[in-house]
C-alpha cells in the first residue's frame, strides 16, 4: 500500500474508514477522518481504494524585479515548510516561490534567487561541502547580488559560518539563518530569523554572519561575528550568543531595522575573494581529568589538533609526553580554553610553560570550534611552521581579539 | 418545542482536568497561579502555516484576521516547554493510566499504537499554535444507549489574561476529551448524559475539582439546520437551556430564510462609503469614526431585527462576523434611528443608498480597513442566511445564548507530533487496571452500610471532601459524626461567613477523635471551628469553649438547680423538664452533649417527684 491510500479498519467496535500513512514492525498507522493518527495491527487494514490527490492551484508568485536581488541558498536547514494535513507529512521549501508563499513579507523586501547546492541535515555537514558552500556563495557575490542569506541547520552553522569566514573575502553580508522550532509549527523563529537575515543582508556590512533571536521574544534578532558566534542552548530560540564581543548588529522586529555596531565591518570594503584549501584532517578534543595518554596515539594522523584545555589552557602533566611527539611528527597543536570565555595563557603555571616548550600554539580567546576550523584553512593555505603559528595567532576574521574588553 | 418533530440531534464533548503530580508533556506541576506571581512575560507571533491543500484551515484563517501578537505570564513553575522553547517530554504515564481508566470504566476499546497529534489552534492559547492531544480509546457507551465515540488526552490551554495576554501555569494540564455521538434527543437527555459521565470522571478520584476544571461543548443540529458547536458551558444545569436556545435559533433561522427566499432578496458585493453622512452627527460611535460604510440589503426590512434567541437579533449574528474585522459592532435601520442617529441621518442614509422602506441599511464604522472588511463578512453572513444556518463554533453567554465565534474547524488541521514517540497500549496495560467504585455505587453502600439517609449518602460519594470522609471513617469515627461534620455543620458555617476552608483536614480529624472519644462535646463543634476558621489555633478554640464536663460535674450542677426549683418541680411535674432543661443549658451548652444532660435533668426530676 502507498501512502494516501484509504483502507478501512476496526480499532474499536465500528469499522472505519481512514488513510494509510505508513506501516513499521507490524503496525500501521492510520489517519482517520478525525484528524487523529492511530496505530493499528497491519492484518487489521483493508484496501478500499487508491488515494484522491486534489490538485492544488497555488497562486502565482511575482517578484518585483526593482527591488535589490538577495540570494537564497539551502543546505538543508528549513525556513520554510509545508504540512500535508492529509497524510501529515512535512516537507521543508528552499525555492524561491515556495519560500515567498509561506513568507510573503519576503517579496517586499526584494528580489530573490535561489540555489540549493546539498541538502543535509546540520549533524552530517563535512567540511568538503563548507567548500561547496563556499564556493556557491561567491558565485552569487561575483553575479552581483545585494546580500546572500544560507539557510542552515542550526547545531553546525557556527562551524559553517566561520568556515566560509576564512574562505571568503565578501564586499556584500553573508548571513546564515536557521530556526530553533520547526518550520511548521505556527510558533516557528523561521518567518521572523528570515526577515530579519534579509534585512541584515540588504545593510551596511560586509562580513560572514548569524542572524537568530537575540531572545526568547519575538522582538530583536541578533547579528553575530561569524567567528564568535556559539550555539550555547540546546532549544532555546535565543541559543546563539556573541562569546567575547557584542553582537555586530542587531535587527527588531516587526520594523526590520538595522543597528550596526561600531566594530561591524562594512560593506564593500572588501574585494571579493576565495581561498578554498581546508587541511580536513584535523581534530578537536577536550581534556578531562584522567584522560589516558593512549587515546592521543589515536591522534597521529591527525595533521591539526585543537585541545580544548581546562583553565588558561591546560591538561595534565602526565599528557605532555605524547603531545610533544606530536608535534615533533608534524602535528600542529593549539590549545583553547574549555571555559570559552577568557585567554589561553600557558605562561601562569609550570604544566603551561612545559607545553609551550613542547610547541603547542596558543589558541588566544578564539573558540575551540573556530579554531579548528581556522586550523583547517590555515594548514590549506600553507605547510610552513612558522607560518602556521603566525597565521593561527593572527586576528584573520575577527576571531581573536587583541585584548579582552571589561564586561564581556 | 416537539424535538422529536424537530429532529433534535445533540452530542457532547466533555473536557475534564486530571490531577496528575506533572503536566503532559512536560515535568511542570499541575498547579493554578495568582498572577501576580509571575516571574516573567514572553513576547511572540503566531502565525497560520499553509497546508500542501494550498488552504489554511478555515477556523485558523479566521483567527489570523484578528491580532496575533501575544504575551505570555511565566512563572517559577513553568518551563522552556511551555514557552515553546524545549521539545516535549513524553507523554505522562500518570495521565495514560487515568485516561485508560476513565476508557474502561465507558468500556471502550483502547487503540494499539497511541500517535500524538498537533491541532492547529492560533487564538494564542497555546505557545506552539498547536494542542497536542492523542486519541486513546474508542466506542464505548455512557449508561444505557449513548454511545461514545471516543476519548483523547490532550493539553489544557494557557488561560486567558486579557485579550492576547495568556498565562502559562494553565498550559499543559492533562485533559481528557470525551466525545459522544449525536445520540441525544431533548435537552434534558443532554444533560442527563453528561451527569452521568461526570459521574463516571469523579470516580476515578483523579481529577481537578472545582470552577473550570470540567467544560462541556454542546453540538447541536436540527432538520435542515448545521452542526453547531457551543463552547464552554460550565455548569450542568444550563445545558438543557443551551440546547432549547439553540433549537430556537435555528428555528427562528431558517423561518428568516424562507421568509427571504420568498420576499425575493438582493445581496450587493460590497458596500459604500458614507462616512461624510455623519460628519456632524451626535452618535458618539460614529463621529469618531474614521470611516462609515453602508449596504443596503434590498428586501429584508424587519428580518435584521427580528429576535432568534432571548436577547439576540440576526443582526446580533452579522454584529459577531464584524467584529471579528476589529469594529465594536453594527448599526442597522430595523433598530434606527437610536443611539444618537436621528431620523435625518436614517433618510439620507437610505437616500444615499437607494433603500427603500422594504431594505435595511447596514452600517460598520472603524479604519478604512476595518470597516471593509466587517462589512464584507456581514454581506457574507447575509448571504449565508439564504442557505440556511452556517456551521459554526459559539460560545456560550451567561443565560444560555450564544454567540458566534469561528466557523467549524475543518478536518485539516491535524499533523503529527513528531517530537513524542508513538506508545504501545499493551493487554497488560490494560488488564493492570483496576476500576475505581462507581460513586453511584459508593453512595448505596454507604447508605447500607452506615445506615446514612440516601440523600446524604449520594452528597458525601458526589463532594470533593469524600476522601476525608473516608479517612475519618477509617480510623473508627462514627460515619454520622463525620457526615454531619463535613456536610452539615461546615456547610452551614460557611453559608454564615466563617471560612472553613481553609481549616486542614488533619485538625478537622482530630477534632472529630476527640469528639468521639468524649473529650470534646459534640455541641461544642461549631464554637470551635468557627473559632479556628477565625484565625485560632486548634488548642485554643478548643480551650475557648472551656472544658467538657464529666456526667459527674453535670450531675452536680443539675441537682443544684434542681434543688433550687424543687417547688417549681413538685408543682408542675413532669412539665417542669422543659423550663429547668433551658437553665441547666444555659450553664453547660456546647460542653456537653445535649441527650446526657437530658437523660440525668429526667433522673433527678424523677426522684423529686
Amino acid at each position: 500500500m502507498k501512502a494516501g491510500d484509504r483502507v478501512l479498519c476496526s480499532p474499536g467496535r465500528e469499522e472505519t474508514e481512514g488513510i494509510y500513512i505508513t506501516e513499521r514492525d507490524g503496525i500501521a498507522v492510520v489517519k482517520l477522518k478525525s484528524g487523529y493518527n492511530i496505530g493499528v495491527a497491519v492484518s487489521d487494514i483493508q484496501f478500499i481504494g487508491t488515494s484522491i490527490q486534489e490538485v492544488v492551484s497555488s497562486a502565482p508568485v511575482t517578484q518585483d524585479t526593482s527591488l535589490p536581488t538577495f540570494s537564497i541558498i539551502s543546505t538543508g536547514g528549513t525556513i520554510a515548510s509545508r504540512v500535508d494535513y492529509r497524510t501529515g507529512a512535512v516537507t521543508s521549501q528552499s525555492n524561491a516561490e515556495e519560500i515567498i508563499r509561506a513568507i510573503p513579507r519576503l517579496a517586499t523586501l526584494g528580489h530573490f534567487r535561489t540555489k540549493q547546492p546539498f541538502t543535509t541535515l546540520s549533524e552530517n555537514i563535512q567540511p568538503s561541502m563548507w567548500v561547496d558552500l563556499a564556493r556557491s556563495v561567491y558565485e552569487e557575490i561575483s553575479s552581483g547580488t545585494r546580500g546572500v542569506i544560507v539557510t542552515h541547520g542550526t547545531d553546525t552553522m557556527a562551524y559553517s559560518a566561520a568556515a566560509l569566514s576564512f574562505m571568503l573575502d565578501t564586499p556584500v553580508p553573508v548571513i546564515f539563518v536557521g530556526s530553533q522550532r520547526s518550520a511548521d509549527r505556527p510558533s516557528s523563529d523561521n518567518v521572523m530569523n528570515t526577515l530579519c537575515s534579509v534585512a541584515a543582508a540588504d545593510a551596511n556590512l560586509g562580513e560572514v554572519a548569524v542572524c537568530m533571536h537575540a531572545t526568547a521574544n519575538d522582538d530583536i534578532c541578533a547579528i553575530h561575528r561569524a567567528t564568535r558566534v556559539r550555539k550555547m542552548h540546546t532549544s532555546r530560540r535565543d541559543a546563539f550568543q556573541s562569546i567575547g564581543i557584542p553582537p555586530i548588529a542587531t535587527v527588531s522586529y516587526p520594523e526590520l531595522e538595522v543597528s550596526t555596531g561600531r566594530d561591524a565591518v562594512l560593506r564593500s570594503s572588501r574585494e571579493p575573494s576565495l581561498s578554498d584549501g581546508l587541511e580536513e584532517r584535523c581534530c578537536l578534543i577536550s581534556f578531562h581529568p584522567g584522560m589516558s595518554p593512549e587515546i592521543f596515539e589515536g591522534y597521529h594522523t591527525c595533521r591539526g589538533l585543537v585541545i580544548t584545555g581546562t583553565g588558561l589552557g591546560h591538561i595534565s602533566t602526565e599528557l605532555i609526553g605524547i603531545v610533544r611527539k606530536l608535534i615533533e611528527e608534524g602535528t600542529t597543536v593549539v590549545m583553547t580554553t574549555q571555559c570559552l570565555k577568557g585567554r589561553v595563557c600557558n605562561r601562569v603555571y609550570d604544566t603551561g610553560r612545559d607545553l609551550m616548550a613542547a610547541g603547542v600554539i596558543e589558541g588566544e580567546d578564539m573558540l575551540p570550534e573556530t579554531a579548528l576550523v581556522k586550523l583547517m584553512w590555515v594548514l590549506g593555505q600553507t605547510d610552513d611552521q612558522d607560518e602556521i603559528k603566525k597565521l593561527m595567532q593572527a586576528n584573520l576574521k575577527g576571531e581573536i581579539n587583541r585584548r579582552s574588553v571589561h564586561g564581556l | 418545542m416537539d424535538y422529536e418533530a424537530l429532529g433534535l440531534k445533540a452530542g457532547i464533548e466533555i473536557h475534564q482536568q486530571l490531577n496528575t503530580e506533572e503536566k503532559l508533556f512536560c515535568r511542570c506541576p499541575t498547579v493554578l497561579r495568582n498572577i501576580e506571581e509571575r516571574n516573567g512575560e514572553i513576547q511572540r507571533y503566531l502565525r497560520a502555516t499553509v497546508s500542501e491543500m494550498g488552504t489554511i484551515d478555515r477556523a485558523a484563517e479566521e483567527e489570523m484576521k484578528q491580532m496575533r501578537f501575544f504575551r505570555y505570564y511565566t512563572y517559577d513553575s513553568t518551563c522552556l516547554i511551555d514557552d515553546d522553547d524545549e521539545p516535549p517530554t513524553p507523554m505522562n504515564p500518570e495521565a495514560l493510566e487515568i485516561t485508560l481508566t476513565i476508557a474502561k470504566l465507558l468500556s471502550m476499546t483502547p487503540i494499539r499504537q497511541v500517535h500524538t497529534m498537533r491541532k492547529m489552534v492560533i487564538d494564542g492559547s497555546n505557545t506552539t499554535g498547536f494542542q497536542r492531544t492523542a486519541l486513546i480509546a474508542v466506542d464505548g457507551i455512557a449508561g444505557s444507549n449513548c454511545q461514545i465515540e471516543s476519548i483523547c488526552l490532550e493539553e489544557e490551554a494557557a488561560q486567558r489574561v486579557t485579550d492576547a495576554t495568556f498565562s502559562l501555569d494553565r498550559l499543559g494540564i492533562p485533559l481528557v476529551e470525551i466525545t459522544t455521538a449525536p445520540c441525544m434527543h431533548t435537552p434534558e437527555e443532554v444533560r442527563e448524559v453528561a451527569a452521568y459521565i461526570g459521574m463516571i470522571l469523579r470516580s476515578t478520584g483523579r481529577v481537578k475539582r472545582g470552577l473550570g476544571t470540567i467544560r462541556q461543548d454542546v453540538n447541536i443540529s436540527i432538520r435542515e439546520g448545521a452542526r453547531i458547536e457551543i463552547k464552554g458551558v460550565q455548569e450542568l444545569d444550563l445545558i438543557p437551556e443551551v440546547v432549547s436556545r439553540e433549537v430556537q435559533r435555528q428555528v427562528n433561522l431558517l423561518a428568516i430564510r424562507d421568509d427571504l427566499v420568498r420576499r425575493g432578496v438582493e445581496i450587493p458585493e460590497d458596500g459604500i462609503d458614507v462616512t461624510d453622512l455623519f460628519s456632524s452627527t451626535k452618535s458618539s460611535i460614529l463621529k469618531k469614526a474614521e470611516c462609515i460604510i453602508a449596504a443596503t440589503l434590498t428586501g429584508f426590512a424587519g428580518s435584521v431585527g427580528r429576535e432568534i434567541q432571548p436577547g439576540r437579533r440576526f443582526g446580533s449574528e452579522m454584529s459577531d462576523y464584524a467584529k471579528k474585522c476589529g469594529v465594536g459592532g453594527i448599526f442597522h435601520t430595523d433598530e434606527l434611528p437610536a443611539y444618537g442617529i436621528t431620523e435625518e441621518e436614517v433618510a439620507a442614509l437610505r437616500e444615499r443608498c437607494s433603500a427603500g422602506q422594504d431594505d435595511c441599511v447596514v452600517l460598520v464604522s472603524g479604519s478604512p480597513g476595518q470597516a471593509s472588511c466587517a462589512i464584507r463578512l456581514v454581506l457574507k453572513r447575509a448571504r449565508a442566511a439564504l442557505e440556511g444556518i452556517p456551521e459554526e463554533t459559539r460560545k456560550m453567554l451567561p443565560e444560555g445564548s450564544s454567540a458566534y465565534m469561528r466557523p467549524l474547524p475543518g478536518p485539516a488541521r491535524m499533523y503529527p507530533e513528531t517530537d513524542v514517540l508513538p506508545l504501545q497500549i499493551t493487554d497488560d496495560m490494560v488488564a493492570g487496571i483496576t476500576l475505581p467504585e462507581l460513586l453511584s455505587e459508593r453512595a448505596a453502600r454507604y447508605s447500607r452500610m452506615y445506615g446514612i439517609d440516601e440523600a446524604v449518602a449520594r452528597q458525601i460519594a458526589y463532594s470533593d471532601r469524600l476522601a476525608l470522609f473516608e479517612r475519618g471513617v477509617e480510623t473508627g469515627i462514627k460515619p454520622a459524626l463525620v457526615a454531619r461534620t463535613l456536610f452539615g455543620t461546615l456547610r452551614e458555617l460557611s453559608r454564615d461567613g466563617a471560612d472553613c476552608g481553609e481549616i486542614p483536614d488533619e485538625e478537622i480529624l482530630e477534632l472529630l477523635r476527640r469528639v468521639d472519644g468524649g473529650s470534646v462535646a459534640k455541641e461544642a463543634l461549631p464554637n470551635i471551628l468557627r473559632s479556628r476558621a477565625g484565625g485560632a489555633d486548634l488548642e485554643a478554640a478548643i480551650a475557648s469553649v472551656g472544658p467538657v464536663f464529666s456526667v459527674s460535674d453535670l450531675e452536680e450542677i443539675v441537682g443544684r438547680i434542681v434543688n433550687e426549683r424543687h417547688d417549681f418541680i413538685r408543682e408542675r411535674g413532669n412539665a417542669a423538664l422543659g423550663p429547668v432543661m433551658g437553665v441547666v443549658m444555659k450553664e453547660v451548652r456546647g460542653r456537653i452533649d445535649g441527650q446526657i444532660v437530658a437523660d440525668v435533668l429526667k433522673r433527678s426530676i424523677k426522684e423529686i417527684l
